[in-house]
């Protein structure tokens, strides 16, 4: 699904991804743990395809395809959804508008007929179920007002709703109370599926004790300096990130 | 045209209307006469002056504008899909700045609500008339306000009595025909809303055909203690159009007015709104929007006057301005000495979708009270990069990623529409114009 090969990116002058490799194959959920500034949402906005990054080396491969010469909305409509940190509010248009907008982009170009108002409203209101999100909101302006936990809701219904093969969750626990925290998780949990692989982003271990992945990789300084099973999370949580910081840590 | 010779064309026009108008009362002819004195001697706004920095009257003044000579050809009912008009609804019909009682319809009306026009309620000579025309309006000291005052002769007369809560909208309609000779017309209208009562006005302003016209439009309303209302201004001129527009409130205890300006057309543009919160807890709320496209120049004044304590007010104004238009943006707040526990909050949000458009914004705050809450804000700027790229990531193309966030940018005014059926004609408007497609429950 996707490969990562020797990954270098710098923002300005600065390298911030310094040699990733990483494998992910279909129906595979791998966590990217890691200190602040070590690289994480990096990774992520480059798989998206932001702007502003510059990549120096390496390659991604998505499904056998050269994911770095694709636009973010091609991305998108291949399949490559990210779940924002920190989500745009959009004054004048709601949730229900822009995704629709969004669904609607997709199945275009998958070759699938474009949805009206009444199919579109009856998937939203299945979808939003999922997220336990109330139907209010879906018709208020995007994001303008939403609580954090809100917000992140919103983000796990639009992925229900694009229904993408690579979910990348960019620190979808931050901000979050337990409650929410449980919501999400079990949004995610649920979108789970042999054909569509997930890279969860997360600073804490307590967001894996709900989405449980079959991979862990440690993030330090632009590199991944050490990969497990899950069992990796608890170390971390018991050990902090500290031991993993002296060089020769990552070659264990 | 000359200064003088510009002068002396509206005195003309002055004489002329005023020798046709002897079955008006003679306080009438009083007022009309102070006013043209006014005129005379504050003239069209020099350029440069303080209150007409960004906007040259130039273009309005050098042309010797006629008052029209009846209807001209036929208005159908088209007009009222231009003018956003929900045709269930009561409505007064202007064209050309004179009453239309073929396109009017006065069926909806609750008993005791007055609405009519201005010459017909000057004729009868309705006492309020006397008590209230040119109260709120400074003639003296507003160029535009005077030459209206100076030249009015028809426009909406609406009275709703005490304690009448109106459930529908009235809607009063100025069009603007283009006939052989550029045209003027000076709609003059009076709001008065008793103690207690709630009422919506929706004035639409709308141009036909593509010839050159200048209509100076000035409203006055008074609302009395505990009243709410609902005010639009919605001004759809024709390209060549030349409009100012002046509103000019004044509320009483507890009131609350809720004021949407939003700019559509016209190719120069001024519009003041002033409300002076003249009673204790009174509050308005004014939502403006306003799109510019070519070389189109719309100049936006708004004045805030807390004049007693605990006024509230709440100003968000938007502007999308593309080709080499111009938006200008002057939102004026005085707190008075007295006005303790004010709270004004005034924002002002400009998208320039060109490298050519121009915005020019200016928040004047001028306090005298020492317990207030004031605050302002003011952007100019592109689209979001942020935005766009959240968008573009589920799958949106670059274009159409930017005209849903300034579709977006628009409707966040448009939103606040609080007559169903006037937003979504504005929706559908707005829709259009930036290129998105028409979907029902957004």
């Amino acid at each position: 699904m996707l490969e990562i090969k020797n990954l270098r990116v710098k923002v300005g002058e600065k390298e911030i991804l310094r040699g990733i490799n990483l494998t992910v194959a279909a129906g595979e959920v791998h966590a990217i743990m890691g200190p602040n500034g070590s690289g994480k949402s990096t990774l992520a906005h480059v798989l998206a395809g932001r702007e502003n990054y510059q990549v120096t080396a390496g390659e991604v491969r998505y499904n056998g395809k050269d994911l770095l010469a694709m636009s973010p909305e091609q991305r998108a409509r291949d399949g490559v959804f990210l779940a924002f940190q920190y989500p745009v509010e959009i004054p004048g248009v709601s949730t229900t508008y822009f995704l629709k907008a969004a669904l609607n982009a997709v199945r275009k170009h998958r070759g699938q007929e474009e949805l009206d108002a009444m199919d579109f409203l009856t998937l939203i209101k299945e979808k939003i179920n999922l997220v336990e999100m109330d139907q209010v909101l879906i018709n208020r302006p995007l994001n303008e007002g939403f609580s954090g936990g809100e917000k992140k809701r919103n983000e796990i219904l639009q992925m229900a709703v694009l229904d993408p093969r690579l979910a990348i969750l960019d620190e979808t626990d931050s901000g979050l109370d337990i409650d929410a925290l449980r919501i999400v998780a079990g949004g995610v949990n649920a979108l789970r599926r042999p054909d569509r692989s997930m890279l969860v982003i997360t600073h804490y271990q307590r967001l894996l004790n709900y989405i449980v992945p079959d991979f862990i990789h440690v993030l330090f300084d632009g590199r991944i300096v050490k990969s497990g099973a899950k069992e990796l999370a608890l170390e971390l949580e018991s050990k902090g990130y500290d031991w993993l910081k002296s060089p020769a840590a990552g070659l264990s | 045209m000359e200064a003088l010779e510009r002068m002396e064309h509206y005195r003309s026009l002055f004489r002329q209307s005023y020798d046709d108008a002897g079955a008006f009362p003679s306080w009438f002819g009083r007022l009309r006469e102070s006013a043209i004195e006014s005129f005379t001697r504050l003239g069209f706004p020099a350029p440069g002056s303080e209150e007409w920095k960004y906007t040259s009257v130039d273009p309005i003044a050098s042309v010797p504008f006629v008052h029209a000579n009846g209807e001209g050809k036929a208005v159908t009912g088209d007009i009222f899909a231009a003018a956003f008009v929900d045709e269930a609804c009561a409505r007064l019909v202007f064209v050309n700045g004179a009453y239309s009682a073929r396109l009017s319809s006065l069926s909806e009306l609750p008993a005791g609500v007055r609405v009519a026009g201005l010459r017909a309620a000057l004729a009868a000579n309705d006492p309020v008339l006397e008590m209230r025309l040119g109260r709120a309006a400074r003639f003296r000291e507003q160029p535009f306000v005077a030459l209206n005052t100076a030249l009015m002769e028809d426009g909406a007369v609406v009275l709703v009595p005490e304690g009448c809560r109106m459930a529908a909208p009235i809607y009063l309609v100025f069009v603007s025909l283009a006939q052989e000779q550029p045209l003027q017309s000076q709609p003059r209208n009076l709001v008065v809303l008793g103690a207690g009562s709630e009422a919506a006005i929706v004035e639409c302003y709308v141009g036909i055909e593509a010839g050159n016209y200048f209509t100076n439009a000035v409203t006055e309303l008074f609302a009395a203690e505990d009243a709410v209302v609902d005010y639009y201004r919605i001004q759809r001129e024709a390209a060549r159009g030349f409009h100012v527009g002046a509103l000019e409130a004044r509320l009483s205890d507890r009131c609350s007015l809720t004021a949407h300006a939003i700019t559509l057309g016209g190719s120069l543009v001024r519009n003041d709104l002033r409300v002076v919160l003249d009673g204790e807890g009174a509050e308005c709320v004014l939502n403006g929007l306003y799109l510019a496209d070519g070389d189109r120049h719309v100049d936006n004044h708004t004045e805030i006057e807390h004049a007693k304590p605990r006024t509230r007010s709440l100003e968000l104004y938007k502007g999308v301005l593309s080709g080499s238009a111009r938006g200008v943006f002057n939102g004026k707040i005085i707190v008075h000495k007295d006005a303790q526990k004010t709270d004004a909050r005034q924002t002002n949000k400009n998208l320039l979708l060109s490298d050519r458009a121009v915005a020019n914004s200016k928040p004047q705050l001028e306090i005298y009270a020492d317990d207030v809450k004031c605050s302002h804000g003011s952007t100019i700027g592109q689209l979001d990069r942020d935005a766009l790229f959240y968008l573009r990531s589920r799958g949106l193309a670059p274009d159409d990623a930017r005209s849903l966030l300034s579709y977006a940018f628009a409707r966040d005014v448009v939103g606040r529409v609080k007559i169903p059926a006037l937003k979504e004609r504005l929706d559908d408007y707005l829709a259009i114009c930036f290129d998105r497609k028409r979907e029902p429950g957004r």
